[in-house]
């Protein structure tokens, strides 16, 4: 990988990718990319339309594999190649359409498809209670109730749900993709300070994100995709907004990136 | 946690569990679009009072409101498994020809072939189990829409009746059980023991629930709400019970008829079993996830298929019952049973109960209701008019009516964001 990674002193990654590749057929979509995400911090992954996001993200998810590459998550090397095995590391993605069930209220999509059961019934009593542990872990207080329908929730609620969904079950990696690419002013915030809580409750965080704002607001490492390569993932404390589109739209910055030579030749 | 209800926030706990504010929250999801089953109360209401005012003599008698009830229940049973169906966002057109082939089977095993009742109701239930089957594998597998997979059901379905009855002929029911369901009532102290039973039983199930929710820690509805629901549920249910309980033979000295027909605890049964199925077990939930977004239930790791072919197995075989209940009533199978236009008052009967034709919303007690509604016009109009084709334009426009309904609270919701 050509990247150059500037994180210092945080330890080993919780996921960390290397040299992976993904082809469709005749299309190379992810070139020897990589990226690692650590435990308490929010990762930004950041790239044009194209440049191997959500590829990067279905394959850490296992929706398709990746055709090679070093997968290692809690320092093992795992072969992930459907979402079940990602769930039982404790991986999860809320996706940028949500897949919440609008006539079914907040605690209902919390544990669905998961409910809890005594015997034959639905403990809806401890789903309940654990849904509203949850969010008040996350520190949530923008829902009146838990027993609400998502139905009557606006976007933000709804972002909130999702992600607080995600981390009901123990998960140690949650990736979100776009969370705050519908939302207003407002919500965005509620958004990213639950992001933000996330990482600090001790998860590891993938953000993805077209929005130069949230990055520089939350971001703790940004990885830049371009083309399909790791451009570079760096601290987000080391650079700033033009770098970082600069690493976006031509994949490298300065001195930071791939070299001038790898970039040009990406395009041709 | 464990001290929520009584430290934090002790006025918004107050606020959300006293009466007032319970009533405005209901206020507010009336006008929010969420209007349940309250058309369906209301309709019923209006219309007994609008027949018993224009006819008192013939339909406010309890002869007649004891008719009506069994009159009532095969639609209601098929309305009832044609829920599950609507709430996945299906329909199943074939449900009133799966009735009268289910009770065909058993008619011709008991009269044709001297098969005993438990054996040929077993045949029907069977029989309704393979047509779900099916109709659901053709659905859930092949994705053919269900309205063409059920519209050839009704089709095909009406040709096998025609078949095993054969032409023109009719099998007549002599079996006392299978007459009984239809035709035998409880005594008034069985039907006492039931209204008690089914008063305290709800009782008992608020009450448990609140405790088990107080235990956890969870918001509790106030005493007086709770009062309140088992008062609204033991107001109309001891009337009835009052009402059936009355004499009601045109001579009784010749032969006494009073008491609560027999079917009503039957429903009863089916209501709780399948109420529990809906709303207490997990594939009850699944069932309103697909209805809701499939997509959804499909990424929560939900079997989609088989949650809709269960639904559809659940469907027919309420109608495989509800061809027991025709046979019973008739005293015997024809090619007609579960004809002309059962379906359609059951579809209609879920529907004016509150049941959504878009799926994800309705619930099991919504049939009844319904069927109630459309049992008081079925039952009614006659009364007041002979004219065949005023009935069925009267029928039209009160499902038409429910299915707008539907449509403006569905329009509402999404304009209010509920």
């Amino acid at each position: 990988m050509t990247s150059r990674t500037t994180e210092s002193g945080a330890g080993a990654p919780l996921l960390s990718l290397r040299g992976v590749n993904k082809s469709f057929g005749a299309v190379h979509v992810l070139k020897d990319a990589g990226i690692d995400a650590w435990a308490g911090k929010v990762t930004a992954l950041v790239g044009d339309n194209g440049a191997g996001k959500s590829t990067l993200v279905k394959g850490i998810a296992g929706i398709y594999a990746f055709d090679n590459g070093d997968y290692r998550f809690d320092g093992r090397s795992v072969h992930v190649t459907n979402p079940k095995q990602s769930a039982a590391l404790g991986i999860e993605v809320v996706y940028q359409d949500l897949a919440l069930c609008d006539n079914l209220d907040v605690v209902q999509n919390m544990f669905l498809g998961r409910e809890m059961r005594t015997g034959l019934t639905l403990d809806e009593t401890t789903m309940e209670r654990r849904a509203a542990e949850t969010l008040a872990g996350l520190s949530v207080r923008t829902l009146k109730s838990v027993r609400q329908k998502v139905s009557s929730l606006s976007g933000g609620q709804r972002q909130t749900v999702a992600i607080a969904k995600s981390v009901l079950w123990n998960s140690k990696l949650v990736i979100l993709d776009e969370p705050t690419a519908a939302l207003g002013v407002a919500q965005t915030e509620q958004v990213l300070n639950l992001v933000r809580r996330l990482a600090d409750n001790g998860l590891a965080v993938v953000l993805i994100t077209h929005n130069m704002n949230d990055v520089m607001r939350v971001a703790d490492s940004i990885a830049a995709l371009y083309l399909g390569r790791t451009a570079a993932q760096v601290d987000a404390r080391t650079v700033n907004t033009t770098q970082i589109v600069e690493l976006i739209t031509a994949g490298y910055s300065g001195d930071i990136g791939l070299p001038p030579s790898v970039a040009k030749e990406a395009v041709a | 946690m464990t001290v929520t209800a009584a430290a934090p926030a002790p006025d918004i706990e107050e606020d959300e569990n006293s009466v007032s504010s319970a009533f405005r929250a209901y206020i507010n999801r009336l006008r929010g679009g969420d209007v349940g089953s309250l058309p369906a109360v209301l309709g019923f209401v209006a219309l007994v009072i609008l027949f018993s005012v224009l006819r008192p003599d013939t339909f406010a008698s309890s002869r007649n409101a004891a008719n009506l009830l069994v009159q009532a229940t095969p639609v209601i049973f098929i309305a009832m498994g044609l829920v599950f169906v609507l709430l996945l966002g299906e329909i199943d057109l074939g449900a009133g020809y799966t009735a009268g082939t289910s009770a065909a089977v058993m008619g011709v095993l008991m009269t044709n072939h001297g098969v005993g009742w438990p054996v040929a109701v077993a045949a029907c239930i069977a029989t309704g189990l393979v047509i779900g089957l099916t109709v659901g594998l053709l659905v859930a597998r092949l994705n053919i829409p269900s309205f063409v997979v059920t519209l050839a059901s009704f089709l095909g379905l009406q040709g096998v009746l025609l078949l095993i009855i054969g032409e023109g002929g009719t099998i007549s029911i002599t079996s006392p059980v299978i007459i009984g369901i239809m035709n035998n009532n409880l005594s008034p102290l069985m039907g006492w023991l039931l209204f008690a039973v089914v008063v305290l039983g709800y009782a008992a199930n608020l009450l448990w629930t609140a405790s088990a929710r107080r235990r956890a820690g969870l918001p509790v509805a106030s005493s007086a709400i709770l009062v309140a629901k088992v008062l609204a549920l033991a107001i109309p249910l001891g009337a009835a019970t009052y009402l059936l309980n009355l004499e009601r033979a045109v001579n009784p000295l010749i032969k006494s008829l009073r008491g609560i027909p027999i079917v009503v605890p039957f429903t009863l049964v089916f209501l709780l079993a399948l109420t529990f199925l809906a709303s207490r077990t997990a594939f009850g939930r699944h069932v309103y996830a697909v209805g809701g977004n499939t997509e959804a239930a499909r990424r929560a790791g939900i079997n989609v298929p088989s949650i809709k072919i269960m639904c559809f197995i659940i469907g027919s075989i309420m109608a495989a019952v509800a061809g027991i209940l025709f046979a019973s009533y008739n005293n015997s199978v024809s090619p007609t049973t579960g004809g002309s236009s059962t379906l359609l008052y059951a579809v209609g009967a879920a529907v004016i109960g509150g049941t959504s034709l878009f799926g994800g919303k309705g619930r099991v007690v919504d049939a009844i209701l319904g069927g109630l509604v459309v049992a008081v016009i079925q039952n009614g109009l006659p009364l007041i008019t002979q004219k065949a084709g005023i009935q069925l334009i009267v029928t039209g426009l009160v499902l038409l009516l429910a299915a707008s309904v539907d449509a403006i609270s569905r329009r509402r919701s999404a304009a209010t964001g509920r």
